[in-house]
C-alpha cells in the first residue's frame, strides 16, 4: 500500500464521533492513514496536502456492517470478496464482518488465513473474518475455536444455521469465553419453524403458504440468554424481527446479561404484506413479519435494548431467485441500501433516533462486541471514515450496484441520506 | 353487457382477485357449456386452432382429465406434460420450460404444480394465458367455481347461504378458493376440523372457525367435506384416522342432523367411511357426481373466456 506520506485534511465538517461524545463542526486531520490532532502533524508529510470540502456534511468514523454474506470462497456466482468489498465501500462501510457459510466452511485456521489474504489483496475495506461455532455449521461438534481466534476470526457463529442442541451451544458459549469471542447466533428452532418460508399469520394463511412463527425465533433467544446467563458470556442475537424478542433481550438487558441484538432495514421497512405476489426478492430469514413486530423493533431500537444496525447482506444469483416461491433462497443484499433506510426511516421518517446514535449503532457499538480497534475519530486511530449528507435524496437503482446480484426489493425506493465518500486508512475508496 | 367489458383476465391464477361479476359471469358462460355436454355432438369450435398444455408438475388424474376434455370439447389441440416427462427433473428451472413451451406456440398452460404461487410466478411472465390447476396450499379456482355453480344450479343463489366447509383447511387449496369466492357471492362461512388444522388466524378472512361439527350441521344449507389424510407430514397435526371420524366425521347419525334441503359436496377423491360415510356420500342430499359434470362447463367457460384474451 502506497498510504505512506500522505495527508488530508476535511474541512468544515460535521464531525460526529460518539466514541468521544463529539458532534462539532470542525477540520479532521490525516496523515500516514492515522487521524492526528492538527494541521502542524500533517505539514512533515512528503506529498501533497489533499484537501476535501465537507461543508454541510457529516464527518463519521468509518461504519461497521457485522452481518454479511460475501459468499467466497464456494459461492462467486453470488458474490465475492472484491465485489462485496466494493459493495461495501459504495454503501459507506469501512469494515464488514463476513459470515462463515461458505464452501469450504471456515471452521480451521487455513480457510480464515485464505479468506484474510484475499481480502488483503484485493477488498478495499476491511474484511474481518467470523470462524464456525461448530464442524461443518453441522451443529454437533465444536470447531476448533481457539486455533481460529489465533487466526484471526472477530467471533464464532454458525449463521444460516443454529445449533439445536443446547448442550453443544453450551459448552460452546464456555468455550469460547475462555477463549474470548463474542457468539453470533442466527435464532431458529428447526422443530418449530420447520418448512416455514414466510411469516405465520394472516398472510401465511391467505396465500397457503408455509408459516414461520415468532415462537421459533423466540424459543432460541429464550435459550441464548439462558447460556449467556449461565456461562456468563456474550451471545449476540442476529437479525431480530419479532416483538416477543426484543421484550425477552430487554429484559434480560435490565439484569446485566450479557446479550445484545442487531437490526436489519428490510424488518422495519416491510412487513409480510409484501409477499402477497410472490415476490422472491421478498423472501428473507427471518421472515418479514407483521406491522406489530416492527413497531417492537422500533421501540427496541429507540431504547437501546437492540444496539447494532447491520445488513444481512445475502446475495443470490437471478436464476436462483427466480423460481418458485418455496424454494427460492432466502435472502436479500443490503450494503447499498441500508444506511440510506435506516436514516430515512429511523432518524427522518419516524425519528426513534437521531443521526448521532444511528452512526453510534453503525461503530461503537459493534466495535465493542468484537472487541475491535475501529468505530472512532480518536487521535491516533486508523483513519477509516465515512462521510454522510443526512438531507441527499436519491432513488436505488440495482442496475448501479457494486454487489455482483440484484436481489433487493428496494429497487426504485427513494430515500434521504447517503454516504457521498467512504476512506479507508485515510485513502478515499469510494466517492459518490 | 358483452365479453369485452366484463371480462378482460387472460390468466386465472385465483378467486381472491376474481370480482363478484366477473365470477357470476363465469358461471353464466359455463351455463351456455353446459348444454353442449348434452348435445350428440359434444363440440364447439371456439378454441380451433388454439393450443393448450397441461403442465401438471404435481400428479392429478381428475382435475387433468376434466381440463383435457373440456379443451377437446371446445376444438383446442392437447398436449399432457408431467413432471416426469418434463425437462424439470433434468434441473431446468420452471420459468425456462415455460418459456419453451411458449416458444413452441402454446397458447394456454394450466398449470398445477406443489408450489404456492407458481401459477402467478409464470403468468407474469408468459404471454400465455396461465389456468391456475391447483398450486399448493393456495387457490384451485375452477374447483371453488364448479362448486359454487353445483351450488346455485341447486339452489338458486349463494348468497345468504350457510355454508361449512370440514376437514384440513390449513393445508387445503379447494378451501381457500371456496372462502374467497363464497364470501364474494354473499355466503356464510364456516370451518370445522381439528384446531390444529383449522387456526383461529382463518377468522380474519371473513368466515366463522368451529371445532364442533353438531353445532354447524342443523344450521347448514351446504356442507362441502375435503379429503382428510393422515400421511407422514400430518401426523402431528392430529391423532389418527379414527379419533377424525369420531370428532369430525359426517357419520349417518350426524347426517340426520341436516336440513333436508342440505347439499352434501367432496371435491374427491372421496374416502368412504373417513371423511364421510359410504351410504350419506350416494344419498338424495349428495351432489358429488353433479360437481364432476359441472366441472367441466365451468373449465370450459375459464377456457374460451381466458383463452380469448390472450393473443
Amino acid at each position: 500500500m502506497k498510504r505512506l506520506g500522505s495527508a488530508t485534511i476535511i474541512r468544515d465538517g460535521r464531525v460526529i464521533d460518539p466514541a468521544n461524545k463529539r458532534d462539532e463542526t470542525a477540520d479532521l486531520y490525516i496523515a500516514d492513514g492515522k487521524v492526528v490532532g492538527s494541521k502542524s502533524e500533517i505539514k512533515n508529510a512528503k506529498s501533497e496536502i489533499e484537501e476535501i470540502d465537507a461543508k454541510g456534511v457529516i464527518v463519521a468514523p468509518g461504519l461497521i456492517d457485522m452481518h454479511v454474506h460475501l459468499r467466497e470462497p464456494g459461492f462467486s456466482h453470488k458474490e465475492t470478496i472484491e465485489s462485496g468489498a466494493r459493495a461495501a465501500a459504495a454503501g459507506g462501510f469501512t469494515t464488514i464482518v463476513c459470515m462463515p457459510n461458505t464452501s469450504p466452511v471456515p471452521d480451521n485456521p487455513s480457510t480464515i488465513a485464505w479468506i484474510k489474504d484475499r481480502a488483503s489483496a484485493i477488498a478495499p475495506v476491511n474484511v474481518l473474518p467470523t470462524g464456525a461455532i461448530s464442524k461443518n455449521l453441522a451443529g454437533e461438534e465444536l470447531a476448533p475455536i481457539g486455533s481460529l481466534a489465533q487466526a484471526g476470526i472477530v467471533a464464532i457463529t454458525d449463521d444460516g444455521h443454529c445449533i439445536q442442541n443446547h448442550e453443544v451451544m453450551r459448552r460452546a458459549v464456555e468455550y469460547a469465553r475462555m477463549v474470548g469471542v463474542p457468539i453470533l447466533d442466527h435464532c431458529q428452532d428447526y422443530n418449530l419453524v420447520g418448512n416455514g418460508v414466510v411469516h405465520e399469520g394472516y398472510w401465511s394463511t391467505l396465500l397457503g403458504l408455509p408459516g414461520w412463527p415468532a415462537a421459533g425465533e423466540e424459543a432460541i433467544v429464550m435459550r441464548d440468554i439462558l447460556l449467556a446467563e449461565l456461562c456468563d458470556h456474550y451471545i449476540h442475537c442476529q437479525h431480530v424481527s419479532t416483538a416477543g424478542s426484543v421484550r425477552l433481550i430487554r429484559e434480560a438487558r435490565s439484569r446485566g446479561v450479557k446479550i445484545s441484538g442487531e437490526v436489519c432495514p428490510h424488518h422495519i421497512a416491510l412487513t409480510d404484506e409484501a409477499i402477497q405476489n410472490f415476490d422472491t426478492n421478498y423472501k428473507v430469514n427471518p421472515p418479514l413479519r407483521s406491522q406489530q413486530d416492527v413497531d417492537a423493533l422500533l421501540d427496541g431500537i429507540a431504547d437501546g435494548t437492540l444496539s447494532i444496525l447491520c445488513s444481512d447482506h445475502a446475495p443470490h444469483a437471478d436464476f436462483e431467485k427466480e423460481v418458485e416461491f418455496d424454494i427460492a433462497p432466502f435472502g436479500i443484499i443490503g450494503l447499498e441500501t441500508e444506511l440510506g433506510l435506516f436514516m430515512d426511516l429511523l432518524v427522518h421518517k419516524h425519528r426513534r433516533i437521531d443521526i448521532a446514535r444511528l452512526i453510534e449503532m453503525y461503530t461503537v457499538e459493534p466495535a465493542r462486541l468484537l472487541k475491535i480497534h475501529a468505530g472512532t475519530l480518536s487521535i491516533g486511530a486508523r483513519a477509516d471514515m465515512t462521510l454522510i449528507d443526512p438531507e441527499l435524496e436519491w432513488i436505488v437503482r440495482l442496475d448501479q450496484f457494486e454487489s455482483a446480484s440484484r436481489n433487493s426489493p428496494f429497487n426504485g425506493w427513494k430515500l434521504r441520506g447517503r454516504a457521498v465518500r467512504t476512506i479507508v486508512a485515510g485513502k478515499t475508496v469510494w466517492k459518490l | 353487457m358483452n365479453v369485452t367489458t366484463r371480462w378482460t383476465r387472460k390468466d386465472l391464477v385465483g378467486l381472491r382477485e376474481l370480482t363478484a361479476d366477473e365470477i357470476n359471469f363465469v358461471l353464466e358462460t359455463a351455463d351456455a357449456f353446459k348444454q353442449v355436454g348434452t348435445r350428440e355432438i359434444k363440440k364447439v369450435p371456439a378454441l380451433r386452432g388454439k393450443t393448450l398444455v397441461n403442465f401438471f408438475v404435481e400428479p392429478s388424474t381428475r382435475t387433468r382429465t376434466s381440463f383435457e376434455l373440456a379443451a377437446f370439447r371446445l376444438s383446442a389441440d392437447v398436449i399432457n406434460i408431467s413432471a416426469t416427462t418434463s425437462s424439470l427433473t433434468k434441473g431446468e428451472t420452471l420459468k425456462d420450460t415455460a418459456r419453451n413451451l411458449e416458444a413452441l406456440h402454446a397458447d394456454i398452460l394450466v398449470l398445477r404444480h406443489s408450489s404456492a404461487g407458481a401459477p402467478q410466478f409464470l403468468a407474469n411472465r408468459l404471454k400465455a394465458s396461465v389456468i391456475n390447476a391447483g398450486d399448493g396450499a393456495h387457490e384451485h379456482p375452477t374447483q371453488a367455481l364448479l362448486d359454487l355453480y353445483t351450488i346455485r344450479e341447486r339452489r338458486g343463489k349463494v348468497a345468504g347461504l350457510h355454508v361449512a366447509i370440514i376437514g384440513d383447511i390449513l393445508f387445503s387449496r379447494v378451501a381457500r378458493s371456496n372462502i374467497f369466492g363464497l364470501l364474494k357471492l354473499g355466503a356464510h362461512v364456516t370451518l370445522v376440523g381439528p384446531s390444529t388444522l383449522v387456526p383461529r388466524e382463518f377468522e380474519k378472512l371473513g368466515v366463522e372457525v368451529s371445532y364442533k361439527i353438531e353445532d354447524v350441521l342443523p344450521k347448514a344449507d351446504v356442507v362441502n367435506l375435503l379429503r382428510i389424510q393422515h400421511e407422514r407430514q400430518r401426523r402431528e397435526y392430529f391423532p389418527g384416522i379414527s379419533e377424525y371420524i369420531r370428532l369430525f366425521g359426517l357419520t349417518k347419525e350426524r347426517a340426520k342432523l341436516l336440513k333436508p334441503d342440505c347439499l352434501i359436496m367432496h371435491p374427491g377423491p372421496i374416502n368412504r367411511g373417513v371423511e364421510i360415510d359410504s351410504e350419506v356420500a350416494d344419498g338424495l342430499q349428495s351432489v358429488i357426481l353433479d360437481q364432476v359434470t359441472n366441472g367441466l362447463a365451468v373449465r370450459m367457460a375459464v377456457l374460451y373466456l381466458c383463452g380469448g384474451i390472450a393473443t
